[in-house]
């Protein structure tokens, strides 16, 4: 069971009063510490070792750092091609809004400012620019589907003179 | 009828809270959990985890039926919804009267009259509150007309739904066209709604808003007001219990209202009626209800002393409401900061990413609700709140300092959060005397970002 903002609150009372600069409680799979702040004050860490109980199997935990589904993480950009990544992981989307034309297809010419697609990340969409002048390539991420910033979205044909 | 097992169709650090609750009540709870929450805190803190479907909240905490078919497969008699996702859809609950399953809320009627803009508004002229002068409009030719009757600056709202979706101040009348169309299609794409109507646009404004509780059978109490004004693109940030520097009239015109709107709709659960206030003028205008518990209760709950959530579930089982009017006892002053994952250098862009260090403020007076500890991501799925902050304090000085020194204290490290502008906030002498309008904060937010750059320059920094 969680201790109450209250218990917290009771405990740290008590060792504000006493020499001890940090405890720890142990309680029902989860750590509490309390400890001394370095500018006045106490702080508090909680960690959470019990599992979660399913009503059904579930898939395992994933493993720490999943590596993205469609291109592969650290994919080298073929050569003199402009890879296009997200500024940060999300939703990649290639249209304004459902049923809308795609902001680009493979043909398109871009600039630095043009926008190639939106990623949606926490409710907000963020609109991915080019950020390099020439033409798409290849289009390697689907609409809808989950990136992170080490995925592909598009290659770019550099203009001549630009640096792939 | 006592509920003994309740499903949480919910995640993050309100599901956290709704299981604290539950414990305490004795009620065992079932987590219903997308694919990326299944490891979550809240799914190691509930009794049993049941999985909702995949990440995106379109095919899990937005889906109807996927909500159904766990709680049955849960067993759970009641659900409760949180905030956001299913929380003020009609459909879920008509759907658990159908199913024999208690909805922690008000009934159907009541969320689609509060849910409608237009329906709101016109229960509120028939409850007699003051609303802003405006009209339904069906396109920008009418949003014209009615301009011309009740002046510029106008704005523009969605019937379908708040939150700033939809939502588009207009002051010249060559600017109307473009605006009614950008502000259908967002009310399009956010409610599947493209409905508008157009108000008055007061902009030195307070938003403040009154908690309700309602039996259901027209039985309606008040739990004070809130000041929710420091907002950024309509998104609270900071909010306080009760509202600073308001006139004692004013504010007792405030609760009656809000009753008065509860009692037409003969509500049930706990509801947020909001204002915006004119405390130049005295006046106030009634803006909408929002059918929920909402992210900023703990603020209430500190200058009350009641749980919410217990008071929900209690008049869910029927109980009705165990307080009069009377039985309240208010006490103290609370603020309450919002902290996100979201860096303030970059317009706000969100930052999910792996926690690796949370360290956060106790003592008297201070409250953390949060579902995130050292080690658990932040997906990038759902909205970047990590952690309510809470002070309270026997006044409002009291609970700001309290603040101050827990922002100070708190770290949270491996993302970006909002933190720092919480912390400069609190030490702006505007919001100190308190009572701002929701003008300020934009102002305050350029101001320290400016600073910010400044000094970042002068230590040769990019």
């Amino acid at each position: 069971m969680e201790l109450t903002p209250e218990e917290i609150a009771e405990i740290q009372r008590l060792l504000e009063t006493s020499p001890y600069d940090e405890l720890t409680i142990e309680r029902a799979g989860r750590h509490l510490t309390l400890r001394r702040a370095e500018g006045g004050g106490w702080i508090r860490e909680v960690q959470t070792f019990s599992e979660p109980s399913f009503v059904s199997p579930v898939a395992p935990k994933p493993a720490e750092r999943d590596v993205p589904a469609s291109v592969p993480a650290g994919a080298r950009a073929r050569t003199g091609l402009v890879d296009i990544c997200p500024p940060l992981p999300g939703a990649f989307y290639r249209a304004p809004k459902p049923g809308a034309e795609p902001f680009v297809e493979v043909g398109s010419w871009v600039s630095e400012e043009t926008v190639i697609g939106i990623i949606e990340t926490m409710k907000l969409m963020n609109p991915v620019p080019a950020r390099v002048q020439g033409e798409i390539f290849e289009i390697c991420a689907a609409n809808g589907e989950q990136v992170d910033t080490a995925h592909v979205l598009m290659r770019v044909k550099p203009k001549k003179g630009e640096r792939g | 009828m006592k509920i003994h097992r309740l499903l949480i169709a919910n995640r993050g650090e309100i599901a956290a809270r709704i299981i604290r609750a539950c414990q305490q009540l004795g009620i065992e709870t079932v987590l219903a959990a997308s694919d990326a929450d299944l490891y979550s805190v809240p799914a190691k803190l509930a009794d049993k985890t049941v999985r909702l479907g995949p990440s995106a909240p379109a095919q899990s905490y937005l889906d109807v039926e996927r909500v159904l078919v766990v709680a049955r497969e849960a067993r759970a008699q009641a659900i409760h919804p949180g905030y956001g996702f299913l929380a003020e859809n009609a459909r879920l609950a008509r759907a658990c009267r159908e199913a024999g399953i208690t909805f922690i809320g008000p009934d159907e009627n009541a969320l689609a009259a509060a849910g409608d803009k237009l329906q709101a508004r016109e229960h509120a002229i028939a409850a007699g509150l003051p609303v802003a002068p405006g009209a339904p409009v069906a396109d920008a030719d009418d949003a014209l007309d009615v301009a011309k009757k009740i002046g510029f600056p106008i704005l523009i709202k969605a019937v379908g739904g708040g939150g700033g979706r939809g939502m588009k101040a207009v002051r010249e009348p060559t600017e109307m066209k473009h605006q009614v169309e950008l502000a259908a299609a967002e009310a399009e794409a956010a409610f599947s709604d493209p409905r508008l109507y157009v108000e008055r646009y007061v902009e030195r404004g307070r938003h403040i808003e009154v908690q309700i509780l309602g039996d259901g059978c027209g039985d309606v109490a008040h739990l004070g007001t809130r000041d929710c004004s420091i907002q950024r693109r309509y998104q609270k940030l900071v909010e306080e219990a009760p509202a600073p520097l308001l006139d004692e009239t004013l504010r007792s015109a405030l609760h009656e209202a809000a009753v008065s709107f509860g009692k037409r709709l003969a509500y049930r659960s706990a509801g947020t009626v909001e204002f915006l206030v004119d405390d130049d003028r005295r006046t106030f205008y009634f803006l909408e209800m929002n059918a929920r518990i909402q992210v900023e209760h703990p603020v209430t709950e500190a200058i009350t002393g009641l749980d919410l959530i217990a008071e929900q579930i209690a008049i869910a089982e029927g109980e009705g409401l165990r307080l009069a009017h009377t039985d309240v006892d208010f006490s103290g002053h609370a603020i309450e900061c919002r902290i996100n994952a979201e860096d303030p250098v970059q317009d706000f862009r969100p930052s999910p990413g792996t926690v690796t260090r949370v360290e956060l403020p106790v003592g008297p007076g201070m409250r953390v609700d949060t579902h995130i500890e050292a080690g658990v991501s932040v997906p990038p799925f759902y909205d970047s709140l990590l952690a309510k902050i809470i002070a309270h304090g026997k006044d409002r000085a009291e609970a700001l300092a309290r603040m101050k020194a827990a922002l100070a204290s708190a770290r949270i490290e491996g993302i970006t959060t909002n933190l720092p502008v919480h912390a400069a906030l609190m030490s702006d002498g505007a919001f100190a005397a308190g009572g701002v309008h929701t003008t300020y904060f934009p102002g305050f937010l350029e101001d320290y970002l400016k600073r910010l750059s400044g000094l970042r320059a002068a230590l040769g920094g990019a």
